[in-house]
């Protein structure tokens, strides 16, 4: 009885936590003026979200835009990370410990550094002010969580059971989807979810690759803060966090997943 | 008909300075359930990885049916491999997880679930379709596992243990079935085992692997009277080697001259006796002994006996050795027909 308790008390400080900073901005996105010291708005408008979806703020093509660029991030990084990740998780070899290094290399250093320095190279080969550009520059910091968990996935990933399709009459391609797949999707969900929104919260990488013409929702957002539309910003503001939300809400079924293929067979 | 021809099978590990399994050769006729049997680390179950293709070979080729295997990848050959644990997979139903290779092959879904519904009756679990592998018992997920391997209709089927990683009460019905299935559907069957009483109750031939190399290939019954070596001899279960010199018939040793059975004509300078042949009590041909030592072993009673200088052990029934102690004067026999001549130390 009183774990729950604890649970609920800790359930609800958690949820006032990450809820209440968004109180504020929801409630300007719906405001016509709000001025102190009224505790709410005296009118109320669908002015701001209106303008946030009207062709001339710009917000919806923004979005779409952000959703590609970091769909294209996850599923490259995907590409990379699981084969990177199985290696890793799976065999041991001279100089793994180097690897893992220069693997997590790109999170240790100050986002700062890494774009000033990217910046330099992408200008040389064209990729500055280009989707492609910025897509590569999200695979830096995303490239090391998604190999890391995926190597942690593949630790405990029992390959007999590969061995055992192969010799059932499945092709290596059937292998991968019938068995491997369904045993590492749940790490492989988390993995997404993670790349999916570190590119989707991308500011630095964004603005010093993209250069002002690869226009994410974070740079609209700020650019609506920084001009003082309170209520234009506290409706791209909502906007901004629901994908985030929407993604953990599908995938929240797979995280806790559970898969035997994974569990570490006892030798006998 | 021979189904599967090993020649000069070789796979050395980098590891490793000697080969794991060197210049192994074995021919498996058609039909019949032979047994590998070997020590751990005697390269058994690499020599199953090389003919399931999961391995590959250094030197030599494998031949199935008179046709070379050993380039071709694991899902071509027709041969299946069912491994130790049931490694059923775990997001399928078991049904789905017997229908596997079927659906793998792109059989019609019409095809695929009569006959996987045929051979879940086969393995008693009709029923049990629908149901996800944690839900069945260790036993009923071994069948399962048999099952998925069977419903393809394979030219060679490998078992890796089947019985090891049962209860003693499980082992004889497994084994029962699997004689059974092999008997209806006259799959050519390899089972590798470590356990030679796995073996000796499954196999109609035992292929003896002692370091990677092929000891003694033979029914149980002629490996148990009739061991080529001492090593094949040791392994499985012999404990009585006398030195000596045989010459017309007649081994000379320490105990005095011993008549050999009659076809013994080869030389040979060791013979064994299997320790429950020996015969405790009065006779013809009876040798005086001390008795040095009893065990009680749960149904047999180990005897401990010194003939002259010579040690001998004597595996017999808990009754006749009750009144036996260390130190008492006992009546040995050792039968002409169980006497065997070892060639080599």
């Amino acid at each position: 009885m009183r774990a729950d308790v604890f649970r609920l008390i800790a359930g609800i400080t958690l949820a006032l936590w990450l809820v209440l900073p968004l109180v504020p901005l929801a409630i300007w996105s719906f405001a016509h003026g709000w001025r102190f010291p009224d505790i709410l708005p005296r009118d109320w408008s669908l002015k701001a979200w209106a303008y946030a979806f009207s062709p001339t703020s710009g917000v919806v093509g923004s979005l779409g835009l952000t959703l590609f660029i970091a769909a294209a991030t996850t599923v490259l990084a995907a590409l990379v990370g699981v084969p990177a990740g199985r290696a890793l998780g799976l065999h041991a070899f001279r100089g793994k410990a180097i690897v893992t290094l220069v693997l997590l290399a790109p999170a240790i250093v100050p986002g700062i550094a890494v774009a000033l320095g990217l910046h330099g190279v992408f200008l040389r080969l064209g990729l500055t002010g280009t989707v492609s550009g910025v897509i590569l520059a999200h695979l830096i910091p995303v490239i090391p969580y998604m190999t890391l968990i995926m190597a942690s996935v593949f630790s405990s990933f029992d390959t007999t059971y590969e061995d055992q399709a192969r010799s059932l009459g499945a092709r290596p391609h059937q292998v991968f989807i019938h068995v491997t797949l369904p045993a590492i999707l749940p790490g492989l969900m988390i993995g997404a979810l993670f790349a999916f929104l570190v590119s989707w919260s991308q500011y630095l990488l964004t603005l010093s690759i993209g250069g002002g013409r690869v226009q994410t929702l974070p740079l609209t957002l700020f650019t609506f803060a920084s001009s003082g539309r309170n209520d234009v910003t506290g409706a791209i503001a909502m906007i901004y966090i629901l994908p985030g939300l929407l993604v953990l809400l599908l995938t929240a079924r797979h995280l806790t997943g559970r898969n035997a293929a994974l569990t570490p067979r006892v030798a006998p | 008909m021979t189904a599967l021809d090993l020649a000069g099978l070789t796979k050395r590990y980098p590891v490793n300075t000697a080969p794991t399994v060197q210049a192994l050769d074995l021919t498996v006729e058609s039909g019949s359930l032979t047994a590998l049997l070997g020590p751990s680390g005697s390269g058994k179950t690499t020599v199953m990885k090389l003919i399931a293709g999961l391995l590959t070979p250094d030197e030599g080729d494998i031949r199935l049916g008179g046709q070379s295997i050993r380039d071709l990848p694991p899902e071509r050959r027709r041969v299946v491999m069912v491994f130790q644990s049931p490694l059923l997979f775990p997001h399928m139903t078991v049904a789905e997880n017997v229908g596997f290779g079927l659906r793998m092959r792109g059989v019609a879904p019409s095809q695929t679930a009569a006959r996987t519904a045929a051979m879940l009756e086969k393995v008693r679990l009709t029923g049990l379709g629908t149901r996800r592998p944690v839900e069945l018992s260790g036993g009923q997920q071994q069948r399962a596992a048999l099952a998925r391997a069977l419903v393809l209709e394979p030219d060679l089927l490998l078992l890796d243990e089947p019985l090891s990683n049962l209860d003693a009460s499980l082992r004889d019905e497994m084994r029962d079935l699997i004689l059974s299935l092999q008997r209806e559907t006259g799959v050519t069957t390899l089972v590798v085992t470590h356990d030679q009483s796995e073996a000796v109750i499954l196999a109609d031939r035992i292929a003896l692997l002692l370091d990677g190399r092929l000891a003694q290939h033979a029914t149980p019954d002629e490996i148990y009277r009739r061991p080529a070596s001492r090593a094949v001899a040791e392994f499985f279960g012999g404990v009585n080697f006398l030195p000596g010199q045989a010459a017309g018939g007649v081994f000379q040793s320490d105990l005095g001259p011993l008549p050999l059975p009659p076809g013994h004509i080869k030389g040979g300078s060791v013979l064994t006796i299997r320790p429950e042949a020996i015969v405790l009590g009065p006779g013809p041909d009876a040798r005086d002994a001390t008795v040095l030592a009893c065990t009680f072993l749960g149904t047999q009673t180990r005897v401990e006996l010194d003939l002259g200088g010579t040690r001998l052990q004597a595996l017999t029934n808990p009754w006749a050795a009750s009144e036996l102690a260390p130190g008492d004067r006992v009546d040995v026999t050792l039968p002409q027909d169980a006497l065997w001549l070892l060639s080599g130390s």
